[in-house]
């Protein structure tokens, strides 16, 4: 298959379909790099497992299906199966996140306990009486 | 007029090796083990998305295999690196 083949009316929505999902895919990435907590960095590359890839399959099925001559679809079968393990690797990589920040704390949470006790007031006795 | 879809296949085929960086970056530098094995998710991902977009400028099938491939494995090294996280052991007796 040569490029230059591809009809004009396949290839331009391949192609913007291609620079978008691969776009996609590089924010999600460079979300994952940038952003501060484990927490906040976890939803960053979903983004391009999701889109990024929907993007990309569609533009594989849109030239393939142009070059052939007839309907290729057998990109969806990836698409299905990123759709069903990604929750399943998520949840599971979640579930080990948050047992081992209850197992052992990071040091900057001490810290800020810490700043946090001494910069409330301390609890002083109250001189009302009990509450009969 | 037809070569666009060169140039767009060649700057995507870029964009995802700039995301592969990125995401091998957070895997050295990631502070904890939950960051190194979201990052090699995200690594796989990216690799998928990168041999996709070579079997299209290509146009050959025989990359849509290799990347089906990519997507199984990825998947289940992902879950037993969290399993292995959750719990100490990967398959439990």
């Amino acid at each position: 298959m040569n490029l230059e083949d591809v009809p004009l009316w396949a290839a331009l929505p391949a192609s913007v379909l291609v620079v978008m999902g691969s776009l996609i895919a590089l924010v999600g990435s460079i979300g994952l790099l940038r952003l501060r907590e484990f927490m906040t960095r976890f939803h960053s590359p979903a983004l391009g497992t999701t889109l990024g890839t929907l993007c990309i399959l569609a533009a594989s099925m849109l030239v393939f299906s142009a070059d052939g001559g007839r309907p290729v679809v057998h990109e969806i079968l990836i698409y299905v199966f990123l759709t069903m393990t990604a929750p399943v690797t998520a949840m599971l990589l979640f579930r080990a996140a948050l047992y081992r920040k209850r197992e052992r704390p990071p040091e900057e949470t001490l810290e800020h306990a810490a700043d946090a006790a001494e910069t409330l007031p301390r609890h002083e006795p109250d001189e009302s009486p009990p509450r009969r | 007029m037809n070569q666009i879809l060169g140039y767009a296949l060649t700057f995507a085929l870029l964009a995802l090796c700039a995301a592969m960086l990125c995401t091998l970056a957070r895997l050295l530098i990631g502070p904890t083990a939950q960051d190194r094995v979201l990052a090699l998710d995200a690594l796989y991902i990216n690799a998928m998305l990168l041999v996709l977009t070579a079997g299209i400028r290509y146009g050959t099938t025989l990359y849509f295999d290799v990347a089906l491939l990519i997507a199984l494995f990825g998947f289940v090294g992902s879950t037993a690196f969290a399993k292995f996280l959750l719990r100490g052991e990967v398959i439990e007796p």
